[in-house]
């Protein structure tokens, strides 16, 4: 996404930003408010639930496919179909090979850049009716089973914290950083 | 100007009780069907719409709100909190999991909260504000939790800025879809807006330098997350509790809301309850798989974040019905790049251009208000707008937008909008 080279002037630009601003807002007085407590442990752990594609954030645990068909079937399938095809919410499989033609489909399988995604985004948002609802060994077993049944991992392969960073999506190279403005003025 | 659209079928002014509801017309017909019609049969459609929201059932003796001689009889006393008039019968246009404000029946730049379009992933959450806390943690010197009252310590700030809903027009890439200015372009909504300014809240935690993106949550049902590019966004973005002189509205994220002038309106996370800090995007699914603009060629675009400059006739506009002679054209212009500069008017599909009045206040990164008199001759003509902003961006016809992006990155639709006025007055949304 971005080089070291633009994250060094990124990070240059907001210290410099954070300073201008803070004089520019509060005149003189630079130091913090004194607003606020230092966050808990406790509250840290309930929320701090996301997940990088780097794997950081990734729990404990595990699952494969095998495991996350059960799961599937009982827990997702009435909203995105028994093969994850049929919807009527959002296409989970297939796709392959149309994101460049007149009807492109967006699936896990043809579109997402990551792996790691699909695991936060299940833990954070699924299954739709009472998300966050799923164990985090459901959680991978369910993220296997959508990668296996796009044919990106084997149904015996172990998702966790280690392999699931390393799963090579089909996309990964199919984004751009914003060009605009791109287009002519007439 | 609601008036000029009621057509003889529309059911007469209602009381509140359909407010808010999608089919809010079509559910008073039914009620007025069901009781009042049954009840009052020799009675006008009319005054049956009336009896069953009235306290007491019409009778001869008490004629129908509105009919009487105002000077003579007293008012009603002060109210809590108050509500608009019950003849005013404008409503959003709510799906699933978005409403659209409508644009057409609206004066001026400022979205009556109650009217601002929503947009949510999971439903809205019914937080109680005392309990809401927001945590700032990650790359930080001090992760910290902060309360309501104390996020309104904070040396405050009030900007009026649009949101845009990254996917508002988005019908339009492939036919004309939409047929009003509501229904196509109504994913746009503009408050003054209040709250802490970002780099103050990053300041009080000590945020490090190798920071460079920042994860904003909500605390909705799909826990929403947005990846930040904290460079870009520090020097505009508020963490706002306060929407037009008031608290945010539930559907606006009460009691807290990240707010990111010009920027797409997913990435303005509602119901903020966490920001972390980190060196690189957390590239989550509203980043990946959601708001990314795929290219003929099969890439997307990613972390296209900016609302580019658009415009719209707001009046007369699809669905609206003109009569000939004295028309004011009138419409919105915006830009997530900077001020409005410059909108031009055509009554001629864009083959000749009149400059547009522009309406003060003429803010950054906020809909400007334009007007251009017209006399409409009875022939059928094509009306649109253009707009260019202070960076010299002009907003781009349909047709090279298409040329660019071709017609399915679905998000940053923002070509000029053609209206057709038929020669019996009707308005209809064209592409030319
Ligand atoms: C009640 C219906 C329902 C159930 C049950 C459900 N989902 Fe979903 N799912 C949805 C809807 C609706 C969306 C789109 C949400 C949005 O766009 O905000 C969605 C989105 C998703 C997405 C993102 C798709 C994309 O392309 O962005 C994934 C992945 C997903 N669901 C996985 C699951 C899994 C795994 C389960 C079971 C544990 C599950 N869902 C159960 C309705 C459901």
């Amino acid at each position: 996404m971005c080089t070291s080279k633009r994250r060094l002037a990124r990070s240059v630009l907001l210290c410099g930003i954070l300073l201008t601003s803070g004089t520019g807002l509060l005149g003189a007085d630079d130091g913090p408010l004194g607003l606020g407590r230092p966050a808990t442990e406790a509250e840290l752990r309930a929320w701090d639930i996301d997940v990088a594609p780097t794997g950081e954030g990734l729990p404990p645990g595990q699952g494969t496919a095998q495991e996350g068909a059960r799961i599937f079937s009982s827990r997702c399938a009435s909203c995105h179909g028994v093969t994850g095809k049929e919807g009527p919410a959002p296409q989970l499989v297939g796709g392959q090979d149309t994101l460049a033609t007149k009807h492109p489909v967006k699936t896990v399988g043809s579109y997402w850049p990551y792996a790691t995604t699909l695991y936060d985004y299940i833990r954070r948002a699924m299954p739709f009716p009472a998300p966050q609802s799923l164990a985090a060994e459901e959680v991978y077993a369910v993220t296997a089973w959508i990668l296996a049944q796009n044919g990106i991992i084997a149904q015996d392969a172990v998702m966790d914290a280690v392999s699931l960073p390393q799963v090579r999506m089909p996309n990964r190279n199919g984004f751009t950083q914003d060009p605009r403005p791109d287009v002519p003025a007439k | 100007m609601a008036h000029d659209e009621l057509t003889p079928s529309d059911p007469p002014p209602v009381e509140s009780p359909a407010e808010g509801q999608a089919d809010g017309r079509s559910a008073v017909s039914r009620r007025a069907l069901l009781t009042g019609a049954a009840a009052w049969a020799g009675a006008t459609a009319a005054q049956a719409v009336w009896s069953p929201l009235e306290a007491a059932p019409i009778s001869a003796s008490k004629p129908a709100p509105g009919t009487e001689d105002t000077t003579r009889i007293p008012g009603h006393p002060p109210t809590p909190y108050g509500k608009r008039s019950a003849f005013e019968r404008d409503l959003r246009l709510a799906g699933a999991t978005s409403s659209l404000a409508p644009l057409q029946a609206l004066y001026g730049i400022l979205t009556p909260s109650a009217l601002h379009f929503e947009r949510h992933h999971n439903g809205v959450p019914v937080i109680d504000p005392a309990r809401h806390r927001l945590l700032v943690h990650g790359l930080v010197e001090k992760p910290m939790t902060f309360t309501l009252e104390e996020l309104k310590r904070f040396p405050s700030r009030s900007r009026l800025t649009f949101i845009e809903c990254a996917g508002n027009s988005a019908g339009e890439w492939h036919k004309p879809e939409g047929r009003t200015a509501q229904e196509i372009h109504g994913l746009m909504s503009t408050s003054e807006w209040t709250g802490v300014p970002l780099a103050l809240l990053l300041r009080e935690v000590g945020a490090k330098p190798e920071a460079a993106w920042m994860l904003a949550e909500g605390a909705d049902a799909g826990a929403m997350t947005r990846s930040i590019p904290l460079a870009q966004a520090l020097e505009e973005a508020l963490v706002c509790y306060a929407q037009n002189g008031e608290a945010l509205r539930p559907e606006q994220g009460y009691p807290l809301r990240l707010l990111l002038p010009g920027w797409e309106g997913n990435a303005n996370v509602k119901w903020l309850r966490r920001l972390k800090l980190g060196q690189a995007p957390f590239m989550t699914r509203d980043e990946t798989a959601r708001y990314t603009d795929l290219m003929p060629d099969g890439t997307a675009r990613q972390f296209t974040l900016v609302m580019e400059a658009k415009s719209v006739i707001t009046s007369p506009s699809g669905g609206q019905q003109v009569a000939p002679g004295f028309v004011e054209i009138r419409g919105l212009a915006w830009s997530g790049r900077g001020r409005i500069a410059h909108v031009d008017v055509s009554t001629n599909g864009g083959r000749t251009w009149q400059p547009a009045q522009l309406q003060d206040p003429v803010l950054p990164r906020c809909a400007t208000a334009f007007r251009l008199p017209w006399r409409w001759d009875g022939q059928e003509a094509t009306l649109q707008s253009r707009c260019m902003d202070d960076t010299g961006y002009v907003q781009p016809t349909r047709q090279t937008l298409v040329s660019v992006r071709g017609v399915n990155s679905v998000y940053h639709y923002n070509a000029i909008q053609s209206w057709l006025i038929a020669p019996n007055g009707t308005v209809h949304n064209v592409h030319v």
